[in-house]
């Protein structure tokens, strides 16, 4: 190869690199073979507790479902898993007919017009849905509900502060959405407002988009918890302009926090200003049927420094899992695995509020919510950890500055088991005792 | 002739290539593929807030569903099909080995917010990757948690502007010099930091203008974001003068670490004078793309920027590892998502770069850019390359070769129709008309996993489509001819974008 | 009537105050198919060379520049549904907006129709 292109060696190729930075030394192994790479990753596995191997209550943003074992095989086969973006759709319309039957669903579950065609999680989702409004609206604050997890505040609050809009979020509140309405402007953009909220808490968010709506502002609501829009009225129903949250439940494993699936929806009218791929049906040069990603011209790659966000590469095989879950599960399923979620969580809460030292704070829940107990909780999760309960999150873990070291926010799904819930119960009653 | 070969069969199935419709075609809001437990009937507690309407999503049995993607999949080109050689987009092979170990279920199965004692060993295999990252890059801190190369510029840009605001100077440097040759990203990523973007000229060579880039800076300048290599798949021979004149007047360096692949192992950006370079874990680390996604972009930082780094943090206290989630009490700038970043890409680029060794990286490396200049060399005779030096001479690339479409476009060809005439040899086609200083640019990046013969049989196809492409322009415009589908009309998808499926009555 | 250019390939067509504005049939040859067409709001005062309104197809967005300062008093909303109006008549049906003329005088800077055939042909 080296005589075809007329070069005595590689190293010529690289005559343009500074002398003084090539071939550094590196403190780095040389290569292992693949027996070695397992073992060694083997390893670092084993020092983790995975869920699987407690009793596990977490969820607060991320869930712990069943993922059916066809969807693995799925995602896994070569040409899903090795295409690229789909540039080029007429040998792409594997990834394009994918995506919009994803589109499709997710508009459907979330009773809204139009989806995209996937942000990076829900929180990066949340924060694009704040900066689409901004350009919506033209104008420059956004206004944070006390429901909406801690960390998607936090990430709202970087990605804006950084335009110059200014962010308000309101104190933590367990049944609060419609506080945002007394925030109220001609300054505001958006009302951001979550349900399920942290805490469980599921609102009837008519009030709220109706007194955004007439105040010019839109309103976002966005999620963590997907699988429970097989039971509950989505927020598209209630008239939000924006809906956007986390879809890692239906698909996708936990994964210690990604990769995971923003899912991004909103109305036709808004679909010149929404961030980021969005695919679209065609015709081909016979007039067949066929899929392409359109209107690219909001995006990066065509649009530079004017385009509606700087997202290019997204969630692409995490979306496929979910839309592959999701074609499993249809209504019939989704509704049937959001009863199990919540009969569980129903059993559950009986189970803990009954404890002495222990009080149900969340009014109306899906699958998630929220405990006072008598101790701080943060010490009562590490103490159920060390008896093989993952209890769920200290609120104070999420949020040290919220005054609620007393509240413990847990979850159950269809994945545990009634001796789970008792062995959870019987463990706390030990540690609050 | 063209008819009969899309559709030649009577089903609308082609041989192995079964007709596919819709799930909310073939499915039914009854049927599911799912085997879920009855549920017992207890009352709900949802406050009266349950679905108002039924819905109407389609499910499809197990059987049925594993057809419908099988089916669909078959319609996707992909890496272990054949050469993809999509220049800026490092399609290298993807070992399944990275794929077993993100599995596991000490890895998959972890929740991000378990108690910090149960989560030791990832907090060990993050650390260990930033080990590895900082390294190679000869940067002293990397930020692990940005979702993908966009957020990792994001994140850079945000560490440049925080540090601006240290020193005093975020609201006089505001200015973000950017090369017309840049990714898209660079630029609209410096608008989402808030900055405004000044466009640099190239050169006649392909590289920064030098004395346009000097003539720009000034007390205003917050940062040049630089990729380099660069999108014309050439080194920037002057990126040190460029450091220090940008370091000179104030600003920071920022590098687009997309085309890292060319230099791993053999060039560490911190020597060249970088503040912030993002890394792509899905190009050169080699998790898979996915259709699209999800990547990892982890960002190393200079000791200028380090303090600035996004939460979480990870550090070592006595006992082990702990996580610092909240900004408060650091000089963190803030969060850039909900948790501690993409663990399953961590997880297989750990295993790639395990796997590989600082020798093998060192390879991988010398063999895209010997593989590039291979391609530039075979195909320099019959297409332009612009920046490859006059004929009978080899000005080298890095990993990827530019050329355009100047030779076919005396015949009405330009560089889309050879893209789709090679759909119909079974090849992905190049990158089309990026990078934008090149008009009808095509770019190739074969990458290092390809071997020779795979490379050779490439540049005979490229050869004779060119030729052909002078012999009879109309049989290159007319394709593809061979695809799952024909030519796909944009314009009406764009004119009257139909982004859902939606119920016949109500459509 | 006449029609002024401007090198950007903006026409303006004066009558009396106002003037008709939109992309001229060179500009239009160059970007293929129309998609879109963003227009301003009416009422906006723009100045001459100011970018006003966005033109698409379905790989390319470009700037439309004001070839007149003045304020917008009309948009043609029949782009909205049929794009390629602007490709059909693009110096007729196919305008953008009107624009009252603040300074009529202005349009002694533009080119006149044979002076950007010229222009045109050049490039």
């Amino acid at each position: 190869m080296l005589a075809r292109i007329g070069a005595a060696s590689v190293d010529e190729f690289f005559i343009d690199v500074p002398p003084a930075a090539r071939n550094p030394v590196m403190r780095l192994p040389n290569a292992q073979g693949e027996i070695a790479v397992h073992r060694h990753l083997a390893a670092l596995a084993q020092k983790n507790t995975s869920a699987g191997q407690s009793a596990f209550f977490l969820g607060a943003g991320a869930y712990r479902h069943h993922v059916p074992a066809s969807v693995d095989h799925l995602i896994q086969r070569s040409e899903f898993l090795t295409s690229y973006t789909p540039y080029q759709p007429e040998i792409a319309q594997g990834t394009l007919q994918a995506l919009f039957e994803f589109q499709s669903q997710v508009a459907m579950l979330l009773n809204m017009e139009v989806s995209n065609a996937s942000m990076y999680d829900g929180s990066t989702a949340c924060a694009e849905a704040a900066m689409m409004a901004a350009r919506v609206t033209k104008r420059r604050k956004i206004v944070l509900s006390g429901g909406v997890h801690p960390h998607y505040v936090a990430t709202v609050r970087t990605a804006c502060e950084a335009l110059g809009l200014e962010v308000m979020a309101l104190p933590a509140a367990i049944d609060d959405e419609a506080a945002v309405v007394r925030q109220l402007s001609n300054e505001v953009a958006a009302v951001i407002v979550q349900s399920p909220n942290v805490f469980g808490t599921i609102t009837d968010l008519t009030s709220v988009a109706d007194a955004a709506r007439a105040a010019g502002v839109l309103t976002v609501a966005t999620f963590t918890e997907a699988v429970a829009f097989g039971l509950i009225e989505p927020a598209g129903g209630y008239g939000a302009d924006i809906v956007c949250g986390e879809g890692q439940s239906i698909g996708n494993s936990l994964n210690f926090g990604g990769p995971y699936v923003g899912l991004f929806t909103t109305r036709e009218k808004y679909i010149r200003q929404m961030p980021g791929r969005v695919a679209g049906e065609t015709l081909d040069a016979d007039g067949q049927r066929g899929f392409v990603l359109t209107l690219s011209t909001r995006e990066q790659h065509i649009r530079r420094d004017k385009a509606t966000s700087n997202i290019c590469t997204n969630s692409g095989l995490c979306q496929l899992a979910w839309t592959i879950h999701m074609t499993l599960l249809g209504a019939a399923g989704l509704t049937r695995l959001a009863r199990l979620n919540h009969e569980n969580t129903l059993t559950l809460a009986d189970a803990l509020a009954a404890l002495p030292g222990v009080s149900l704070l969340t009014p109306r829940f899906f699958n998630e919510f929220a405990l006072r107990l008598s101790r701080p909780a943060q010490d009562v999760v590490d103490q159920l950890a060390a008896r093989g309960v993952i209890a769920g999150v200290a609120m104070s873990r999420l949020d040290p500055r919220a005054g609620m070291d007393d509240v413990l926010i847990t979850c159950a799904t269809e994945m545990n088991t009634d001796e789970d819930i008792a062995a959870f119960a019987r463990a706390l009653k030990e540690v609050l005792a | 002739m063209s008819e009969s070969l899309s559709h030649p069969s009577l089903s609308g199935n082609r041989g192995l290539l079964q007709a596919e419709g819709l799930i909310f075609e073939t499915g039914s809001p009854t049927r599911t593929g799912v085997d879920l437990p009855a549920p017992k009937g207890h009352k709900d507690r949802l406050g009266g807030l349950g679905r108002r309407a039924p819905l109407d999503l389609p499910g499809l049995s197990e059987p049925e569903t594993m057809r419908h993607y099988v089916r669909l999949s078959q319609r996707n080109y992909a890496i272990d099909l054949g050469l993809f050689p999509l220049g800026s987009c490092t399609m290298k092979h993807n070992p399944r080995l990275n794929e077993r170990v993100a599995r596991f279920e000490g890895f998959a199965d972890l929740h991000p917010l378990q108690p910090i004692a149960t989560v030791q060993g990832a907090l060990e295999l993050m650390d260990e990757l930033a080990h590895w990252l900082m390294e190679l890059t000869g940067m002293p801190a990397v930020a692990l948690s940005p979702k993908a190369g966009a957020h990792g510029e994001f994140c850079g840009m945000l560490a440049i502007k925080a540090a601006l605001a240290a020193r005093g100077e975020a609201h006089s440097r505001t200015r973000v010099l950017v090369p017309s040759s840049a990714h898209g990203t660079n630029p609209a990523t410096a608008i989402a930091a808030g900055f405004i973007v000044e466009e640099v000229p190239g050169s006649a060579d392909g590289r920064v203008d030098l004395e346009a880039f000097r003539a720009k800076l000034g007390p205003d300048v917050a940062a040049l974001m630089l990729t380099n290599p660069n999108t014309c798949g050439l080194f920037e021979r002057d990126v040190k003068t460029i450091a220090d004149l940008v370091h000179g007047a104030g600003g920071f360096f920022y590098c687009d670490g997309a085309n890292y692949n060319a230099i791993v192992g053999l060039v560490r950006p911190g020597d060249l004078g970088v503040d912030a370079m993002h890394i792509n874990l899905h190009k050169t680390f080699s998790t898979p793309h996915g259709g699209g996604g999800p990547g990892a972009g982890p960002t190393v930082l200079s000791a200028a920027l380090a303090p600035f780094a996004p939460v979480p943090h990870i550090v070592q206290r006595s006992e082990g590892r702990v996580l610092v989630e909240h900004q408060e009490g650091t000089s963190a700038y803030g969060r850039l998502c909900a948790f501690h970043g993409q663990m399953g890409m961590f997880t297989r680029a750990l295993a790639y770069m395990l796997s590989h060794g600082a020798d093998g990286l060192r390879q991988v490396a010398e063999d895209a850019v010997l593989n590039a200049n291979y391609l530039l060399a075979r195909l320099k005779p019959h297409f332009n390359a612009p920046f490859a030096g006059p004929a009978g001479t080899h000005w080298p690339c890095m990993h990827e070769a530019l050329f355009d479409d100047s030779t076919l476009r005396a015949a009405g060809v330009e560089t889309i129709d050879l893209a789709k005439a090679l759909l119909d040899e079974g090849y992905h086609p190049f990158t089309t008309y990026f990078p934008l200083v090149v008009h009808g640019a095509m770019l190739i990046e074969p990458t290092e996993t390809e071997p020779k013969r795979e490379l050779d049989r490439f540049c005979e196809v490229m050869i004779a489509l060119g030729e052909r492409a002078n012999a009879d322009p109309a049989a290159l415009k007319a394709a593809p001819l061979l695809a799952p589908v024909r030519r796909l009309d944009e314009t009406r998808a764009a004119r009257t974008p139909v982004l859902r499926w939606r119920k016949p009555a109500d459509a | 009537m006449a029609y002024f250019y401007t090198k950007d390939h903006e026409w303006a067509r004066l009558e009396g105050q106002n003037a008709f504005c939109g992309i001229s049939v060179y500009a239009v040859e160059q970007l293929g198919d129309v998609v879109y067409v963003e227009l301003p709001e009416i009422g906006r005062s723009v100045k001459a060379g100011e970018a006003m309104a966005v033109v698409e197809s379905a790989k390319a967005a470009s700037d439309v520049y004001a070839p007149l300062s003045g304020t917008v008093i009309a948009v043609n909303t029949a782009l909205a549904g049929k794009p390629e109006l602007v490709n059909e008549s693009a110096e007729g049906e196919g305008w953008f907006v009107q624009i009252q003329a603040s300074d009529p005088a202005e349009q002694n800077a533009l080119m006149d129709s044979d002076a950007y055939q010229a222009l045109v042909k050049g490039l």
